[in-house]
């Protein structure tokens, strides 16, 4: 069984911090890490390589400096992995983006199951893992909570998806895509061991001409949305700050909020 | 090959694009900014944060272009689970409804099912112009495939300008296969949708970076414009049952419904209580709880207030609180009228899934919690002293 | 504040180390203390991320690598909780002996289990009677065909009851005196052997200690460490010399954490219209606990490298480390306490659990009187020739 993740290196948000001069968003100083959603991804291809025996293979369409992500899910277990990067992919939005990680997954030929973690905490659109499903013409599953049942023999794979008011379970031959939730499992920390393999281990960097794509189709040129301006939203402004005796404070705030019920 | 360039003629030296840049790109070299294209995004956080535009976008051309002028209409999905509209639906045509008489274009529904042919009124009570209904019993459950080539189906056949759908777990996964195939723009979880007039292109507001940031987005040269619309974020359409209507019963290829995946089964979620993405009052806990027993406090307050009951991420990892209570980046994003957080600091990770709450109101002893810099009514104090007084209180005003 | 040039493995051992500690331990301390609860399934994450392998040789299935790389894994811990520390480091005082003493076969029966953490050890010496006058053991081995029959009992055993396997001293021949004690490898299950209630500690309470209970318990003569009788005391004192810097670390540890947990709260509190930061009183206070710390580290690492170089009578320089730092970390702890004034003192505020942690790093592994008496035994013997 052979199974990729696909990933995604983001800024940390929650180091994030607003300037309250400038009011523009201060990001210095603020570390790279594995997209959180991501980190589920990982885990179930590691898990499934512990169940079954599955080959695992991690890929990231990003920067240089994205290798660090590669090299973290490396210690987490995963066997393989693969760095898109060139400078042509610079702001591709998630149409050219899926186009592009497509591409490479079609480089590496055979697979049975593609997991990515449901979205990407800097942009949040969720729209990579089925736009890469679309591309490569794949069924999928998006935001499972669940593996019930994969098997390769049977070319199949069976899950559980979360809906707003509960989960659909769902039967999909493979190869699949999928894309995963918070609730499917709880991510390790990395091993020692998989630590030392993860700095020694080589890892395969593809640019545009080893992959393979149209050139109107990557980077700005071939993104369908542009974004013309970002903006810091007005600060919520804080409102009133009561200090008291309890009795008070509750009183208080029981007479405000009847006016709004 | 796009790329930023940096006008050193017009550049001061503030700085200010070097804080800015998520990836870290820009140093200040001879107190010029100097942009790591190895490293750069091409985001354009600098561009809109420098004060002296010293810094462009050195614009390529896109590579494709449609034959816009062909497009017309505002379409919206009209979601459906069992027979019943999802009601993010009826949010979505509101807005469809101004953004059509803006350019003077009609309102679509595309209404994908089995049996709900009956349903379909209810979409032109809301604004609907014309619904395209499709019925089969393929149809019958949400699967992406099937789903997917019936709207592409529809949409090369009517050529809408704009299409939006609901930020659901449905809507997201759909829309975005869609929009793929089609080869056209889409933006996620929209907080903003306008016409540029002149231009006679949708303006999509959207948050990133958590909602640190807002981005405006556009996709002139791409048809339909799709966009998704997360619930409670814009209001409602009212329903007006003397509106006439179109309902076009549309059959379309076996081919088209036909889906490798199977749709096995649908449970719904044990959960007593108000659903958390629906409340109009949500009482959150958090770590200043101090132990899982002491939820029955905000149950308790969330009860006499006829809300739900939410909770920080703290509290559900401790595991005194299942995740479905979860409010914040990793949980559910919340819009209610009233949001109370008891014992809750207010991480920015929590502030993005509550922030936009009409009120709130934040209960905590310690008064530099970063809650109190968005809380409405900000209370310093015991919260296991003040809850029970404000239930007291509340009762007595005959609250419940 | 100095710069120990670590190898990179150790410094990732000590960011793996302190990731775990915040994210899986420390959201849950305050509750195993209370509870007084052992955390089991942290120790499977603990395995998972190959930190029983530290120190076993890697054709046993460990990592290889040395006393300093468990020093910094038991000094990040320690930072976070002093008890699942305490554990953590017991295993590892259960492993030596057998690393030091086993024979091949015993080494490869078990060694392998412990580095995978599917096992942790416990070391089985104190006993009512016998506490710092380890001579005065009184449970006894006979031996009986293929079998020793141990009869005695055993208390105050970390990891007691939770552990698989334990290193017994017991008494093979009584005519010899020190010469006649013997160790045991004891696997949890053998037949004669229970354990007694589990003690409600000051501190460290997420280990478990409790009393081992031998009554005519059969234990295989294979598992007699080492094929030999009569190597008991020397096992464990060289056990204990390598044990001991690890002790060390977790008093350095201890004082670490609280140092952090007092210096933020100095910068949050407000007094008389200032941070209590800003009164020279308390950044003196502060900075005699960061110095000690300090001292205390430089001269832990420097045991545990010379440990790992193979040093030649490590013994008194490994005592010094750890009477220095048990006495530094009960300081820095009840200054912590201190700082945090009145808030200090009430259990929500999380500080007055480093004291009580503290406080046993003076007491186990050889209290600190006994450090005294071997540093200066060793004194007296070098300057008098």
């Amino acid at each position: 069984m052979r199974i990729i993740v696909s990933i995604k290196q983001v800024p940390d948000t929650t180091e994030v911090r607003v300037d309250p001069e400038t009011n523009t968003l201060i990001r210095e100083g603020v570390e790279s890490i594995i997209n959180p959603f991501d980190m589920y991804a990982i885990e179930e291809a590691v898990r499934l390589k512990e169940k079954h025996g599955a080959e695992t293979i991690v890929i990231t369409m990003g920067p240089p400096q994205a290798e660090s992500a590669l090299r973290e899910a490396l210690a987490l277990g995963i066997d393989k992995a693969i760095h898109i990067t060139d400078r042509a992919f610079a702001g591709s939005d998630t149409w050219a983006t899926s186009y592009i990680l497509a591409q490479a997954i079609k480089k590496i030929g055979e697979y049975d199951l593609i997991i990515c973690g449901k979205q990407a905490s800097d942009g949040d659109t969720a729209q990579v893992g089925p736009g890469m499903a679309a591309h490569l013409d794949l069924p999928q599953i998006a935001y499972v909570k669940k593996i019930e049942e994969i098997s390769q023999e049977k070319k199949m794979i069976v899950a559980e998806r979360l809906v707003e008011d509960g989960f659909e379970t769902l039967k999909a031959p493979l190869p699949c895509l999928i894309t995963v939730v918070k609730e499917i499992n709880e991510p390790r920390l990395p091993s020692l061991r998989g630590k030392m393999r993860a700095k020694k281990a080589e890892i395969v960097k593809w640019n545009k001409d080893a992959i393979g794509v149209e050139e109107d189709k990557i980077g700005l040129r071939g993104s369908p949305t542009q974004v013309v301006k970002i903006f810091t939203p007005p600060q919520k402004k804080g409102g009133e700050i009561w200090q008291g005796e309890p009795e008070e404070l509750g009183a208080r705030l029981a007479k405000e909020l009847k006016k709004y019920l | 090959m796009s790329t930023l360039r940096v006008i050193k003629e017009k550049c001061a030296g503030c700085g200010i694009c070097v804080k800015v840049c998520p990836v870290s790109a820009i140093t200040m070299v001879e107190k010029k900014a100097v942009i790591n294209l190895d490293k750069c995004t091409l985001c354009g956080a600098c561009i809109s944060a420098c004060k002296f535009d010293a810094i462009v976008r050195e614009k390529e051309e896109k590579a494709r272009r449609q034959d816009v002028s062909a497009y017309k209409g505002v379409w919206v999905f009209a979601e459906q689970r069992e027979g019943k509209i999802a009601p993010v639906v009826y949010e979505l045509l509101a807005k469809a409804r101004q953004l059509a008489d803006d350019l003077g274009t009609y309102v679509g529904a595309v209404f994908l099912g089995y049996n709900i042919k009956e349903t379909a009124k209810e979409l032109i009570w809301r604004g609907t112009d014309k619904v395209f209904l499709v019925e089969d019993e393929k149809l019958a459950n949400y699967v992406a495939e099937s789903y997917s080539r019936t709207i592409i189906h529809l949409v090369n056949k009517y050529k809408p300008e704009i299409f939006l759908a609901g930020a659901t777990s449905c809507g997201r996964s759909l829309i975005s296969r869609i929009a793929v195939k089609l080869y056209t723009g889409l933006t996620a979880d929209c907080t903003g949708l306008d016409i540029d007039r002149e231009r006679r292109i949708l303006i999509q507001t959207r948050p990133a970076f958590g909602g640190n940031i807002m981005a405006q987005i556009i996709s002139p040269d791409f048809r339909p414009q799709m966009a998704t619309v997360r619930h409670k974020v814009m209001p409602e359409a009212k329903a007006d049952r003397s509106r006439q209507g179109e309902i076009i019963t549309e059959k379309v290829e076996k081919s088209l419904v036909e889906s490798a995946v199977e749709f096995l089964r649908f449970v719904k979620e044990e959960g007593s209580g108000v659903n958390l993405a629906e409340a109009d009052i949500i009482v959150s806990g958090g770590r200043g709880l101090g132990k899982p027993e002491n939820f029955s406090l905000i149950r308790e307050l969330a009860e006499v207030l006829g809300g739900a009951v939410g909770a920080s991420r703290a509290a559900v990892d401790a595991g005194w609180i299942p995740y479905s209570h979860q409010v914040g980046q990793t949980g559910r994003t919340v819009c209610p009228k009233i949001y109370i957080a008891c014992g809750i600091s207010g991480q920015i990770q929590h502030l993005v899934g509550m922030q936009s709450s009409k009120i709130i109101v934040a209960i905590n002893k310690d008064p530099d919690a970063p809650i109190f810099k968005v809380a409405s009514y900000g209370l310093v104090g015991d919260l296991f002293k003040i809850i029970p007084v404000l239930i007291k209180n509340l009762k007595e005003a005959g609250i419940k | 504040m100095l710069n120990y040039e670590l190898t990179e493995e150790q410094k990732e051992i000590r960011e793996l180390c302190r990731r775990l500690a915040e994210e899986k331990i420390k959201p849950y301390s305050q509750e195993w203390d209370e509870a007084n609860k052992m955390p089991e399934e942290v120790f499977k994450v603990f395995a998972q991320s190959d930190l029983f392998s530290l120190c076993i040789p890697e054709e046993y299935g460990g990592m290889g690598g040395g006393l300093l790389d468990l020093c910094i894994a038991t000094e990040e811990i320690s930072r976070i909780d002093g008890g699942v520390a305490a554990s953590y480091a017991a295993s590892f005082l259960g492993m030596f002996p057998i690393l030091l003493f086993g024979t091949e076969e015993q080494k490869k029966k078990y060694l392998p289990r412990l580095a995978a953490g599917e096992s942790i050890a416990a070391f089985g010496l104190t006993e009512p009677e016998a506490g710092s006058d380890a001579a005065a053991v009184k449970t006894t081995a006979r031996k009986e065909g293929k079998f020793y029959i141990l009869n005695g009992t055993k208390h105050f055993i970390t990891n007691g009851g939770v552990a698989d396997i334990y290193t017994i001293i017991a008494v093979t021949d009584k005519k010899r005196g020190p010469r006649g004690m013997s160790a045991f490898i004891v696997e949890k299950g053998t037949e004669g052997f229970e354990f007694g209630k589990k003690e409600d500690k000051m501190g460290i309470r997420a280990s478990a200690t409790r009393e081992l209970i031998f009554n005519e318990a059969r234990v295989p003569d294979e598992n007699l460490l080492g094929g030999r009788e009569g190597s008991g005391f020397i096992v464990t004192m060289k056990t204990f010399d390598q044990s001991r810097p690890g002790v060390a670390a977790q008093a350095v540890g201890i004082a670490q954490g609280a140092l952090e947990m007092a210096a933020k709260y100095a910068h949050q509190r407000e007094q008389f219209g200032r941070k209590i930061s800003s009164f020279q009183g308390i950044q003196w206070m502060l900075a005699d606990m960061a110095a000690k710390i300090e001292a205390a580290r430089a001269l832990v690492y420097a045991v545990a490298r010379m440990v790992d170089r193979g040093g030649k009578n490590s013994g008194p320089a490994s005592a010094a480390a750890k009477l220095f730092a048990s006495d530094t970390a009960m300081e820095v702890a009840t200054q912590a306490v201190q700082i945090f004034g009145g808030y200090g003192y009430m259990k929500e505020y999380g500080i007055e659990k480093f004291m009580r942690d503290a406080k046993i790093t003076q007491i186990y592994e050889g209290t600190n009187q006994i450090q005294k008496e071997i540093i200066a035994l060793d004194l007296i013997k070098r300057y008098t020739k």
